[in-house]
């Protein structure tokens, strides 16, 4: 006897998309000049038009950066300036599941996940910075730490509000105003926080939220009247903008890609660590930079453990982002899915062995099935770049020392995994392990205290923690 | 003046231990403040530095995983052999910069309290930057630092040999390996340091010393891609950018110091944050 799920789709008519929308820059909402389309990737449906902002426009958010910095947010003691975050952390909640529909409408996740995890992560973070503003000359980093300024944000389309979040919350917490930019396929939450910062009664200019593409993410890094830069997305990216600032006097911190090992000792709890790997890839269809990407599996159990995976992944829901059920979404653009696309032909083509569930996906929409492939090895470019997409390469050891090797051979160093039952061994592992975030018996798990950030080619600094205020303060970069 | 001949120290590089010449058989002309002829020091290449980065990288993980304790004890066992041999050190400074001798054994002295400082600092810096994170859920979180891996240093000018410690000092301490470019013109108190160490218990690879120019080292410094960091304290500023740029490729922290501070030790770890979950 089996059982069918019945729909259970959330309900849209929590959310109003306007027809167009322009930039929050000074407190107020600004008509844009050119526009966009933004869709849904999940029914391809044009959800609205976004502005593209040019010099002007963001000439025009410096400015009121500038002025809010100098005027206001600089004068604002640190705990009135909590009280705002405090405030921000509240509406947020109050609106969470409007916040959540939008997000999935918007960016393909599952309702669930933007439901369960993006939104409340993202008032939690605001919560805990709206703690630090009035004790930051206990936190360690002298003993009268100061702001850097006006900051520049510029964050992927993955976790759009939640990497807002990450960015804004540290950046006001620590006295800088902002002039952050969303991702340009995913832009209606970011405009929506405009709206909390209004109902906050957070002093104009603070916030200034500018949308548009890659020309405009480079008038902000290149801006003269932006002291930081804060980015998230590819490693390709980062470079670029690490070479732009280079004979400036600007102060950056990225957040870059990932190829995360998660490695299974022999002596791992099978079932648990077959839930962990399913988190580990297809949490967020995979569009996650500290993605589990290559698993790593002790030669003895690969047979068994490969045998449950794919027992499970039969079992995973992909389709529409708005039901319930969903487990994986759509693939948030055309283009993305093309990437992935062509990485997996790549696979096939290098020798790896394909397989995936069968699984009807929705005849509209950019949609792509839980994949993995075993046969890879190290060097097979599945298992070098960063695919961003529901697509595993599986990879097997020998000895502890080899899959430390393995984990290890990669520009790469944001995450890791490690299961095993054994405490010593994954503490060894972890330690061993060159990578920032590392979670054992665990995958994908994220919280505002916890500082995130890479080794090596996955970025500069870490967000959340202690941490993370450095990003934002004067003389403590380097930490 | 007695009859004896003085016998001239040969000064080479130190390269994994070992005190080579230049692969390229270059050699530069070291001369006093007044300009007479001191030495010929080696004129680094392109392939000595990475020999150097070869070494570099070979030694991290042994001294990165050697205990704080240990790590501490050898910084220690630095300082006493440069104690040793402070005479030495303040001929040769006072040779090559032309100071007074009250002003090159201060240089000394306080280039063993340094060490002395940072060798103190390897069993504490973990406790200081390093957090137990209180995350919502069943964990057991903690961040620590670790060392970076290898940091490839520019010594400034003045002083050549307190300049030369303060740089090197506090990137070994956290446990990355370094490649350093000693100073130009006085280059030969970096040299001699190189015997200070290899009577230290420092494991071969942990530091290695090159002279010759910024200007043709640096950019390949940069663009190396086994380098992870640099330190360009000593670099002339119209380089900056450049190194800045070529950095990029493989995302190098970059970064400008003066003095001592414990800074020079932070921007040279990575914060490591470990999930171990909690249950029965």
């Amino acid at each position: 006897m089996s059982f069918e799920y019945a729909p259970a789709p959330e309900s849209r008519a929590i959310t109003t998309i306007k027809p167009k929308y322009g930039h929050f820059i000074g407190g107020k909402f600004v008509a844009g000049s050119k526009h966009f389309p933004t869709i849904n990737p999940a029914t391809e449906e044009v959800l609205s038009q976004i502005a593209l902002a040019g010099k002007a426009e963001v000439d025009a958010a410096v400015k009121a950066a500038r002025k809010a910095y100098t005027s206001t947010w600089s004068k604002t003691s640190g705990k009135e300036r909590g009280k705002y975050l405090f405030r921000i952390a509240r509406i947020l909640q109050e609106r969470a599941r409007e916040f959540a529909v939008l997000e999935t409408l918007d960016n393909g996740k599952p309702i669930r996940e933007s439901r369960d995890t993006d939104i409340p992560l993202a008032a939690a973070h605001f919560f805990y910075h709206a703690g630090w503003a009035d004790k930051l000359e206990y936190a360690g980093l002298g003993s009268s730490p100061k702001p850097l300024g006006v900051a520049g944000q510029i964050i992927p389309w993955n976790f759009p509000l939640l990497m807002l979040a990450w960015k804004v919350a540290p950046a006001l917490a620590t006295g800088n105003t902002v002039v952050l930019k969303p991702a340009e396929s995913t832009s209606l939450t970011a405009l929506l926080f405009a709206e909390v910062c209004q109902q906050a009664e957070l002093p104009a200019g603070v916030v200034n939220i500018v949308t548009g593409d890659g020309t405009t993410g480079a008038l902000i890094v290149n801006h003269p009247g932006i002291d930081k830069i804060a980015f998230t997305g590819s490693t390709e990216v980062g470079k670029i903008i690490a070479r732009s600032v280079a004979p400036t006097k600007k102060s950056v911190t990225l957040e870059l890609g990932g190829k995360g090992a998660n490695i299974v000792f022999e002596d791992a709890a099978v079932d648990e660590t077959v839930e962990g790997i399913i988190d580990g890839i297809f949490f967020n269809q995979g569009h996650v930079c500290c993605a589990g990407s290559r698993l790593l599996l002790q030669e003895n159990i690969a047979e068994e453990v490969l045998h449950k995976l794919k027992k499970r992944m039969e079992k995973i829901r992909v389709g529409d982002p708005m039901d319930k059920n969903t487990d994986v979404g759509a693939i948030n653009s055309k283009e993305q899915l093309a990437k992935i696309v062509e990485l997996a032909q790549v696979g096939d083509s290098e020798g790896g062995q394909r397989w995936s569930p069968a699984c009807d996906l929705p005849k509209k929409g950019y949609w792509f099935a839980p994949t993995i492939f075993t046969g890879v090895t190290s060097a097979h470019r599945i298992a070098r770049e960063e695919i961003f997409g529901p697509v595993l390469s599986v990879l097997t050891f020998r000895t502890p020392q080899e899959a430390i090797e393995k984990a290890n051979n990669t520009p790469f160093g944001l995450s890791a995994g490690v299961w095993g039952e054994k405490g010593s061994r994954t503490l060894w592992a972890a330690q061993q392990l060159r990578a920032g975030v590392i979670w054992t018996n665990s995958f994908n798990k994220f919280d505002p205290t916890s500082p995130f950030g890479g080794y090596k080619e996955s970025g500069w600094g870490r967000e959340g923690g202690r941490h993370g205020l450095t990003a934002y303060l004067k003389g403590v970069s380097g930490e | 003046m007695s009859d004896h001949i003085d016998v001239k120290k040969t000064y080479k590089l130190f390269i994994n231990g070992a005190f080579p010449r230049s692969e390229s058989g270059r050699t530069y002309e070291v001369k006093t403040s007044k300009g007479t002829f001191l030495a010929n020091a080696c004129l680094s290449s392109r392939k000595d530095l990475r020999e150097a980065v070869v070494a570099a990288r070979a030694a991290h993980n042994g001294w990165s995983k050697a205990t704080a304790y240990n790590r501490g004890q050898i910084l220690y066992r630095i300082a006493e052999m440069l104690q040793a041999r402070t005479g030495e050190f303040i001929q040769e400074i006072m040779m090559t910069t032309g100071v007074t001798k009250v002003k090159a054994e201060k240089e000394v002295l306080q280039a063993i309290d340094t060490l002395v400082w940072y060798a103190g600092w390897s069993d504490k810096i973990s406790s200081l930057t390093g957090s137990n994170n209180p995350v919502a859920g069943p964990f057991y979180n903690f961040t620590i630092p670790e060392s970076m891996g290898v940091v490839a240093c520019i010594a400034p000018e003045n002083p050549s040999l307190l300049g030369f410690i303060e740089s090197i000092a506090p990137v070994i301490t956290s446990g990355n390996t370094v490649i350093i470019l000693a100073s130009t013109k006085a280059p030969l108190p970096a040299i001699s340091f190189a015997e200070v160490l290899a009577t230290s218990d420092l494991p071969a690879g942990v530091i290695n010393i090159l002279t010759g120019k910024k200007d043709e080292i640096a950019p390949w410094m940069a663009s190396h891609m086994d380098i992870d960091a640099m330190d360009i304290s000593g670099l002339p500023s119209k380089l900056t950018s450049e190194v800045k740029v070529a950095g990029a490729e493989n995302l190098k922290r970059i970064h400008t110091f003066k003095g001592t501070t414990p800074h020079r030790i932070t921007a040279f770890t990575e914060s490591k944050t470990v999930w171990h979950t909690i249950g029965v």
